[in-house]
This record gives structure tokens, C-alpha cells and sequence, in this order.
């Protein structure tokens, strides 16, 4: 009844191609971003910015990124924490050696560093498939790890690899407060994830998708595998490393290569495929659940352990989430593999239809 | 010459310890199309299980011989291996039929982080012994050939030896009994297998619980060399390169794969270690595998991959 598109219609082709066509749909859209620009401030706290909010922000950039790469483009790779930890390093060298250079610059630059980091390791891509690409992309989260403990010159000779970063400004407004950090977050992901959805919708998207579902026959009609393959490998790489950069800048402040292990790149794994594979929303979707969880899992817990009476020790919560983190993430995969975002456009389908059941 | 014959039997027997651990993907992987990315929570779990149970035996039942107590451990581990096979089976892949890889995948990363929470809760989370009369002292060989002989750790060779008698056992187990051929027939085609009426499920759990033995046999031997703590489950990050290199399919290919990726890393560690700062261990274990990849890119003795349009 209410989320129809009757009465609404396209003049132009601009108007019938662009990205949210139905009325409503916008309408929504902007309150979202009204909310999350001027509500949301008004109403957290400092401790759900720096927990909360940030973190999601962050994740759900880098979920976008891991997205393109395994979701559009069919690759699976568990080496984005090396991206991440490429896009972080390499923005801090710019930031530390050139002095001056403004923020936004510096986190761009260590992007740059992170594709040509995912284009030198995703030319294994072009030879191997499937899980056995899995695991080669592992080699470079593993090679990582070791580059920048090891290799003294990629963290201004810091001796055990830690690094940090202070006074940090955009365009002469200091960096400093939680709700600061939330603009220049959300700003970034913003520009970020348009970008994004506008290069799926492109033929480039359109390529990446045919190398996913059939890459033999993609090659047969005249899409180059190679340069599919190797942009999704460097636009994915760029964007989980700007979002490096930022959980490197905005989240830790200081940080260590032991920040970007191969736990990170489970987890962007995880809410990729929990989110839904191939879609831009699901990257958001997934990046809520896996962030949120933890910590919703940590303030339940010991209150429902005292409801059943007895006492659970720090390391029995710490166990306890795990195992249900692992548990909820099987019954997810078993009630919905296709994700969150799918759940979303049933729920969207039964929309239209309402008040009508089918 | 005896210091380079000295690393090379270390790494021959290192790697006879990852393809261990290689072995219980590859059978899993055969059997059900599943990449078990719980194998190293199961080669914890199992460790653990025998651990506490060897400690918890004799304070229990008064048995007193050594022996005795790691025999009965190892059983009563064996059927809590079997118990977490068919509970995997019966919870979680049986609604999971049909899925594509990337979602199984995550499904037994789930089961990974769920296992390690279990094994903790259940049995405590320090580091714990195994003590199955492994001799610890390093003994010399070829004393003739070369001053001073040949190092070799004698923990080690008694563990390449256990490992080897495993596959041969596995070998045996699947050549010649009835289930071992029904094991083979689905890790060819699980339609056709199903066709003739090899019941699917039960074939996996079978192959789950054969794969919770290796994984405790492997959990057995790593965790009387290191210790049993949590650090046990990235035991499987290691074993992943012997797996792909070997091939995902192929039994050999694991032996071969981890004696290969033995040799390699430890080889790369003393040779080239020094001129790039050291602890390259881990990491060229993967650019190997990935170096034979891109030759072979379905791994050494792998199923050749075949894309049908």
C-alpha cells in the first residue's frame, strides 16, 4: 500500500537509471542520512562513538571492499588484513615523511599502496581458483605480518613494529573528539560506498559478475579475465586499505602489525557472507551484526548468568561468547545463507504487497 | 654437509607432522566437498580431551601404570571425537546440503570458534601436558661418515614414525574394508554414490569420525612436542599450504605435500632466514605451495579441474 510505484514516472533516462528509483526508497535514504549526520550526535554518548559507532563505520567500509572482491567478483580472499595492514603502514609513512601532508592525502595515498599491494597478490588469481586461491591469498596476509615486524624501514624503524599517530586534522578542524572522528568516518564512507554502488552498476561491475558466475564462458564473449580479475583485486584492495588507514588513524591511534592478523580477515569474511554476498547494503548489514555482537554479547552474559544464579568468570564469558558467536554464526548460515541483505529484500517484496499476504 | 643433512631430516619430519594435521582436511574435503576449516579447534579439542582425561584417569579409577592411562585417555578422547563428528553432522551439515563453498566454509569456521569455547569451558584453558613416553633427548647418527654425526630428535622420528603407521592404517582402512570402499565411492560422486544406495549422512559422520582421530592422533603428538594450549589451533594455518600444495583431493599428496613443505620452510629458514631478518618459516611455506600452484594450479596429485560452460 504504502511502498508502491505507481504515479512515479521517469522522463529522462538519468532519472530512470539512477540508483534509488522509487520515491519512497529516497525518502528513506535521506532520513537515514539526516539521522546519521545530525540525530545520532545529539543522542550517543562518547563511549558508543568510540565503541560502537567508529568501529562500525570502519568495518563496514573495509566489508564494502571485501565485498567487491568475493561477492561481485567471485574471488575468496583471506588476506584482507594484510590490506588493510598495507593501507595503514603506508599511509602512516606518508604522514610521517612528508611533513605537512594533510590527512585526507595521506590516508589516500596509503589506499594506492594497498592496490598495488592486492594487484601484486592477486595476480595468483589469474592461474588458481576457488579455495585454492582461499588459501594462496593467505600468503600475503601471512607475508604481511612478517613485512612489517621484520622490515624495519615500513615502520620508521620502530622496533617491535608499533607505531602511532597524533593531532590529526581536516582542513585545519582538529581530529580529536569522538563525534570529530564520527564526521570524518561517516564522510569517507559515504563518498566511499556511492563510488561503490555506482561502479557495480557499471560494466565494469557487470564484468566482475560475469567472472563470478562463469568465468570460462566471460572469457568466451570477450571479457578479459586478467583486467576483471586484477581490478576488482585493486579497486577492493584500495578501499580496505583507506579503511586500514582509518582503523589505524581514527580507532587504534597506536597500533602494532599484530593489529592486522588473520582474525581481522576472518571477520571481514565473516561479514561479508553473513551480510550477504554481492550486495553493497550487505557489507553494512553484516558489519552491524559482527560488530555489535561482541559486545552485546559481553553486557548480556554476565547478567544472564546471575538471573540463573551463578557467577561466570571473565575467561568463562570470553569462552561463552565464543562459542556463541560460532553458534549464531552456523545458525545464520543455516537459516539464510544468502545473508542479511536478503532478508532485507523479502522483507522489502513483503512490503510491497502489504496489507496483502501474496 | 651434515648440518645441511641435519636440516633436512628436522624438515622431513616436520612435514610428517603437518601433513598429519593435512590429513584430516583431505579426507573431509574428499568425502563431503567440505573445507574443514575446524580442523585445528578439532586437533585442540582432541588434544585437550586427552590431556585432561590421561590427568583426570588415574585420579579417578587408581590405575596406575602410564601406559594404561594414556590407552584409556585416548579411547574416551576417541569417543568425544566421535560425539563432536556427530553433532557436526546432525546440527550443521545436514541442513547445509547444496550450499556453495564459501558458505560451508564459514559454517566450519563457526564450528572452529564454537569447538575452541567448548574445549575450554569443558576442560580449562592452561597449558596442559601429554605425556606419552616420547623420549625428548636428540640422538646422533652417521658418527662415521661425518665428524660428530647427525643431530636428530628423537620425539620427532618416533612421530614421523606414528604418522606413517596412521596412513598406512588409513591406507589399509580404505583399500580393504567394505566402509573404506563406501568412503571412496562418495568422495568420487555423491550422486552416484547416493544412486546406489551408500546412505550419504552416515558416510559423512564416518568420515567426520575418522577425521576427529586424525585430528586427534595429530593433537596427541603436537601437543606432547608443544604443550596443549590454544596456540594448538594454529597448528592448521600451518598445515594449510601442504593441503593445497598436495592437492585438495589427494591423500599422497598430503604426505608428499608436507614432506616438501618441511624441508622448504626449514631449509628457507637456516639458508635464507639470515639475510632478510628471519621468521620467514610460515610465510614461505605459502609462496611455495603457491609458487607449485601456479604450475599445477589443482595441486600436486589434485583432481584436474574441469570447467564446463
Amino acid at each position: 500500500m504504502f511502498y508502491r510505484e505507481n504515479g512515479q514516472f521517469k522522463t529522462t533516462y538519468q532519472a530512470d537509471q539512477q540508483i534509488l528509483p522509487i520515491r519512497q526508497d529516497r525518502m528513506v535514504m535521506m532520513l537515514i542520512l539526516v539521522f546519521a549526520i545530525a540525530v545520532v550526535p545529539m543522542l550517543a554518548s562518547d563511549y558508543f562513538f568510540r565503541a560502537i559507532l567508529i568501529p562500525f563505520l570502519i568495518m563496514s567500509l573495509a566489508a564494502l571492499g571485501v565485498n567487491i572482491l568475493v561477492g561481485y567478483c567471485g574471488q575468496i580472499s583471506l588476506g584482507s588484513g594484510a590490506f588493510m595492514a598495507v593501507g595503514a603502514y603506508g599511509a602512516y609513512n606518508f604522514f610521517v615523511r612528508i611533513p605537512g601532508l594533510p590527512l585526507i592525502p595521506a590516508l589516500i595515498l596509503g589506499g594506492l599502496c594497498a592496490t598495488l599491494f592486492g594487484i601484486l597478490f592477486g595476480l595468483p588469481s589469474l592461474r588458481v581458483k576457488g579455495l585454492y586461491l582461499a588459501v594462496a591469498t593467505l600468503a600475503a596476509q601471512f607475508f604481511s605480518d612478517w613485512m612489517f615486524l621484520r622490515i624495519k624501514w615500513l615502520t620508521n624503524d620502530s622496533p617491535s613494529g608499533s607505531v602511532s599517530v597524533a593531532e590529526l586534522q581536516v582542513f585545519g578542524f582538529p581530529i580529536e573528539s569522538a563525534l570529530s572522528k564520527y564526521w570524518l568516518c561517516l564522510a569517507l564512507l559515504m563518498v566511499i560506498a556511492l563510488l561503490a554502488k555506482n561502479l557495480v552498476r557499471s560494466a565494469v561491475g557487470r564484468e566482475w559478475m560475469a567472472i563470478r558466475d562463469m568465468d570460462v564462458a566471460a572469457a568466451v564473449i570477450g571479457i578479459r579475465p586478467m583486467y576483471a580479475k586484477l581490478s576488482a583485486f585493486a579497486v577492493s584492495s584500495f578501499i580496505v586499505g583507506v579503511a586500514g588507514a582509518l582503523w589505524a588513524f581514527i580507532y587504534l591511534g597506536a597500533w602494532e602489525p599484530a593489529a592486522f592478523s588473520v582474525d581481522i580477515s576472518f571477520r571481514l569474511l565473516f561479514m561479508v557472507i553473513i551480510g550477504g554476498l554481492g550486495s553493497i547494503l550487505g557489507g553494512f548489514l553484516g558489519a552491524a551484526f559482527i560488530t555489535l555482537l561482541p559486545i552485546a554479547l559481553s553486557q548480556i552474559l554476565p547478567s544472564l548468568a546471575g538471573l540463573v544464579g551463578f557467577e561466570i568468570s571473565t575467561a568463562g564469558v570470553s569462552h561463552a561468547e565464543l562459542m556463541i558467536f560460532g553458534g549464531l554464526i552456523v545458525w545464520f548460515l543455516i537459516v539464510e545463507p544468502h545473508g542479511l541483505a536478503k532478508l532485507w529484500a523479502i522483507a522489502k517484496q513483503k512490503m510491497r504487497l502489504w496489507p496483502f499476504p501474496h | 654437509m651434515a648440518f645441511f643433512l641435519e636440516t633436512l631430516l628436522g624438515g622431513l619430519m616436520a612435514g610428517m607432522l603437518y601433513s598429519l594435521v593435512a590429513l584430516g582436511f583431505v579426507l573431509i574435503f574428499k568425502a563431503s566437498g567440505v573445507f574443514n576449516f575446524a580442523q585445528g579447534a578439532m586437533v585442540l579439542f582432541g588434544a585437550l580431551s586427552m590431556a585432561r582425561f590421561s590427568e583426570w584417569i588415574p585420579q579417578l579409577t587408581g590405575v596406575d601404570s602410564l601406559f594404561m592411562a594414556n590407552v584409556l585417555a585416548f579411547v574416551m578422547a576417541a569417543v568425544v571425537m566421535f560425539v563432536v563428528a556427530w553433532a557436526v553432522e546432525y546440527l550443521v551439515l545436514r541442513h547445509l546440503v547444496n550450499q556453495e563453498g564459501a558458505t560451508l566454509l564459514m559454517a566450519t569456521l563457526g564450528i572452529a570458534y564454537f569447538l575452541e569455547g567448548l574445549g575450554q569451558t569443558l576442560f580449562g584453558s592452561s597449558i596442559y601436558k601429554i605425556d606419552i613416553g616420547m623420549p625428548k633427548d636428540p640422538v646422533f647418527i652417521l658418527e662415521g661418515m661425518f665428524q660428530g654425526g647427525v643431530l636428530v630428535n628423537k620425539e620427532d622420528f618416533y612421530a614421523a614414525l606414528i604418522a606413517a603407521a596412521l596412513v598406512c592404517l588409513l591406507t589399509l582402512f580404505f583399500q580393504k574394508t567394505v566402509t573404506g570402499r563406501a568412503l571412496r565411492a562418495v568422495a568420487d560422486d555423491h550422486q552416484a554414490a547416493q544412486s546406489i544406495g551408500i546412505p550419504l549422512n552416515r558416510i559423512w559422520m564416518i568420515v567426520w569420525c575418522v577425521a576427529g582421530v586424525v585430528a586427534l592422533v595429530a593433537g596427541m603428538i603436537w601437543g606432547s612436542k608443544l604443550g596443549v594450549q590454544f596456540s594448538l589451533t594454529t597448528v592448521a594455518l600451518r598445515a594449510l599450504p601442504v593441503v593445497i600444495l598436495g592437492g585438495l583431493t589427494s591423500v599422497p599428496g598430503a604426505i608428499i605435500g608436507g614432506l616438501i613443505i618441511g624441508v622448504g620452510e626449514k631449509l628457507s629458514e637456516v639458508y635464507l632466514g639470515g639475510f632478510v631478518g628471519g621468521g620467514i618459516e610460515i610465510w614461505f611455506a605459502y609462496v611455495l605451495a603457491l609458487g607449485f600452484l601456479l604450475i599445477r594450479p589443482q595441486g600436486l596429485f589434485g583432481e584436474k579441474i574441469i570447467d564446463r560452460v
